[in-house]
């Protein structure tokens, strides 16, 4: 029997369509729209100009808190404008425009594809150069990923994970990567097995991708220290906390991060990324980006470079779908409906799916039957039920922080389980953020 | 493209609703309704299609013109509800007596705790034990209605194994001489039974319907297997100290209403308990109460009132019996 997280968990269909589509390099744009705010955390600060000429890789953007990391222009050419521009939200954030001239990369970045082993560097070395490269976490929330391999000196890791589980329905672009670029990947994660001082790695793969488990096996076998674990199919294994209780058995703390149980873990799109930047000198300019859907005729997974505005990546299958109603940026559980197509992708954008109004509008909210489906479905053991109850009453916030609304990682298995229709996650997400800035300003007082 | 649809995460959801849930149970419900309609002709039509639509009637009425609320007879949960109510009343019952139990079953337990979903007793259930207790005679009354399928109506009795076995027993027979008396015979338990409420008599078209709803997920199979469970082991116990007095396993799971109770009404979702930890508790409550109620009580059955009595305790359950919680403790400091 293969390992799997052991609460709750649901099997929405997989429709991984675009599986068997190699990746290919989207063409060079004719202009780039790169935000500032590409990470979580402070947005970076424009340092360039109107006018300014750039080069590919070069830094335009320079982090302005802890939490915060450089952004690199994906494109050589002219700055066009450095102004606020719609987000996917249509949310105004500074982007800077570039109009792009050629294809010229600075001189220290190399481009070769040999794969660089060695790795010459001390742990502080590794660290500069990851936040250097502006690398964040690629499997979804976009945490720059040097402050994670960075733990408080109290805290001992013993773990690193990799997380390639790309549980979510329909995005494949974790998957190709691991078939195309295993060793690139492994040696990523032998990078921030150094820079985090720890002899164990395992890498969690989910059974449905098995060329991606064989190569990654593969190459992990010149690593006598990292374990390549095939995982039952299950959302959302992808889940730091699900992830790590299926891997190892441990279960972080409430309000805890994983290095509380001497976890850390990286996706495989990271552990790419921080090849590049460390062996290659290459910042994060670029990512896979899987363009599906059952009414898309072409399923294809994409190089494009971190600028790329939606309605350009539609151009390329064609133009989007007469039926297409709904487009995500992201896979169809935790990614963000896009309202305005000329938002550009971020580093972290992993997908664009488009899907039809029947396979995704939500039906009519009916009356709670109690059937306590969403508890089942719920990988904290909360009741979700219950939490969309409280909430509703409004002001019970005590009663919210008793049934640990806080503890909830909003992965959508209930609002996808309720038979009702219920907008749950919906509900609980505006409660759990006023309880935590609550029990924020409770640990403050103190 | 004319305008996107723009939402918060998750953007797919689950193709069942509340109406698609309530089509499954009763298709499960199809099988013991063929066997009783095989068995009790048109009588047995007549209080399914009397109840369904009184049923129905009564919350159409509630929602338009006393809580002028939206009216959502579609979801269909009061059809089952008028099912279940004429499944749990003897097949030859007047058509009124079906329209009272729904009128109490849907106006006063459903609808006046806000309707579906809000109730804290099953609504038929409620309804059948209403009408027990005000129309006792009419309720015991197990004389077998004409069907065109069957013309041996003489070769049943028509009272029920249960009652026989507890009037035996207050007239000071041993079970052994009740039993050879009339003949009881599992083979006839199980497939069909005469004496019994319309939806009781077939333990075989039951267990159907049970295997259909495990197989459409539409209910765990905790509650019906702990109840059946509980009754098995605690009537075992009582029989093996004195079979003369107390019934054995068997006889207790294949006569009277525990496969209908356990299967269709314990587990209605509104009425039993969210998490696993409750349903055990809940289930083998039921268990004990019915045999107890069968053993001790002036009724001889007592499924119906141990299902009642247990869904009282619901609330409570699922406050005090928490899921498992993915984070046990709190980060230190």
């Amino acid at each position: 029997m293969k390992r799997t997280f052991s609460i709750g968990g649901i099997h929405p269909q997989e429709n991984k369509l675009s599986r068997e589509a190699h990746i290919e390099t989207f063409p060079v744009l004719d202009v780039a729209y790169i935000s500032m705010a590409q990470h979580l955390g402070a947005p970076a600060e424009p340092v360039v100009q109107k006018g300014d000429k750039v080069k590919v890789g070069q830094v335009i953007g320079k982090p302005t808190g802890f939490i915060s990391t450089f952004v690199h222009s994906s494109v050589s050419g002219t700055v066009k404008a450095v102004e606020p521009k719609g987000d996917l939200a249509g949310n105004p954030v500074m982007h800077i425009v570039i109009d792009v001239e050629g294809d010229e990369w600075c001189e220290e970045i190399n481009r070769s594809k040999d794969i660089v082993r060695e790795i010459p560097f001390s742990s502080e070395e590794i660290l500069e150069k990851i936040k250097n490269a502006g690398v964040v976490g690629l499997g979804g929330a976009a945490f720059p990923t040097h402050v994670k391999l960075n733990p408080p000196k109290d805290k001992k890791a013993e773990y690193l994970i990799i997380n390639g589980t790309e549980c979510e329905p329909y995005i494949t672009s974790d998957d190709r990567i691991m078939r195309e670029r295993p060793d690139e990947i492994v040696i990523g994660a032998a990078i921030m097995m150094k820079a985090l001082k720890v002899d164990k790695c395992y890498i969690g793969i989910e059974e449905n991708k098995p060329e991606a488990i064989v190569s990654i096996t593969r190459a992990a076998s010149h690593y006598p220290d990292m374990k390549v674990v095939a995982l039952k199919k299950k959302y959302p294994q992808g889940g730091e906390k699900q992830l790590i209780d299926a891997l190892t058995g441990r279960k972080v703390p409430s309000l805890a991060l994983p290095i509380e149980v001497g976890a850390v873990v990286q996706n495989v799109g990271t552990s790419l990324a921080v090849y590049e930047a460390v062996q290659k000198n290459k910042p994060l300019i670029d990512n896979v980006v899987t363009v599906t859907g059952n009414c898309v005729p072409q399923h294809r997974n994409f190089l494009v470079r971190v600028g790329t505005p939606f309605s350009k990546i539609l151009n390329a299958i064609g133009g989007a779908p007469s039926d297409a109603a709904k487009f995500v940026s992201g896979g169809p559980m935790m990614g963000k409906a896009v309202a305005n197509i000329e938002a550009s992708t971020l580093k972290a954008t992993s997908a664009l799916l488009l899907l039809t109004e029947a396979e995704t509008k939500r039906k009519e909210e009916g009356n709670c039957i109690r059937c306590g489906n969403c508890i089942d479905a719920c990988p904290m053991g909360l009741e979700p039920y219950l939490l969309n109850k409280l909430s509703r009453i409004g002001g019970m916030y005590d009663e919210l922080e008793k049934e640990k609304i806080h503890d909830c990682i909003e992965c959508g298995c209930c609002l996808y389980s309720c038979p009702a229709h219920i907008p749950l996650l919906d509900i609980i997400r505006v409660s759990k953020a006023e309880v935590m800035n609550i029990m924020r300003n409770r640990s403050v007082k103190k | 493209m004319a305008r996107l649809l723009v939402s918060g995460a998750p953007h797919l959801h689950v193709k069942e609703n509340t109406q698609s849930l309530m089509r499954d149970v009763l298709i499960a419900l199809a099988p013991s309704l063929l066997v009783s309609i095989y068995f009790f002709g048109f009588s047995a039509i007549k209080l399914v299609l009397v109840g369904v639509i009184s049923c129905v009637l009564v919350e159409y009425l509630i929602q338009k013109f006393i809580m002028k609320t939206k009216v959502t007879v579609n979801d269909l949960s009061a059809t089952v509800t008028g099912c279940l109510l004429a499944l749990n009343l003897p097949p030859s019952s007047p058509w009124w007596l079906v329209v009272i139990g729904a009128i109490v079953a849907i106006g006063i337990v459903k609808m006046t705790f806000g309707g579906l979903g809000q109730n804290i007793f099953n609504p038929a259930l409620v309804g059948r034990v209403f009408l027990l207790i005000s129309f006792p005679t009419l309720m015991t009354d197990w004389t077998i209605p004409e069907s065109w399928f069957r013309t041996d109506v003489d070769a049943f009795t028509g009272a029920t194994p249960l009652g026989i076995a507890k009037e035996g027993l207050a007239a000071g027979l041993t079970l052994p001489e009740i039993f050879a008396a009339n003949e009881f015979t599992f083979r006839e338990m199980f497939f069909i039974k005469a004496g019994g409420s319309v939806g009781e008599i077939s333990a075989l078209a039951l267990i159907l319907g049970f295997v259909y709803l495990l197989i459409r997920r539409v209910i765990k199979p905790h509650i019906p297997l702990i109840i059946v469970g509980t009754i098995a082991v605690m009537t075992g116990i009582f029989n093996l100290i004195n079979p003369e007095i107390y019934t054995g396993p068997l006889f207790n799971i294949f006569t009277g209403g525990v496969l209908l109770g356990s299967i269709f009404m314990a587990t209605d979702y509104v009425t039993s308990p969210m998490s696993v930890k409750g349903i055990v508790i809940y289930s083998i409550g039921i268990g004990v109460i019915t045999v107890l109620i069968r053993y001790f009580g002036a009724y001889p059955e007592g499924i119906s009132f141990a299902i009642l009595i247990m869904n009282t305790t619901v609330p409570l359950l699922n406050k005090y019996c928490k899921p498992r919680r993915y984070a046990k403790e709190v980060k230190n400091g």
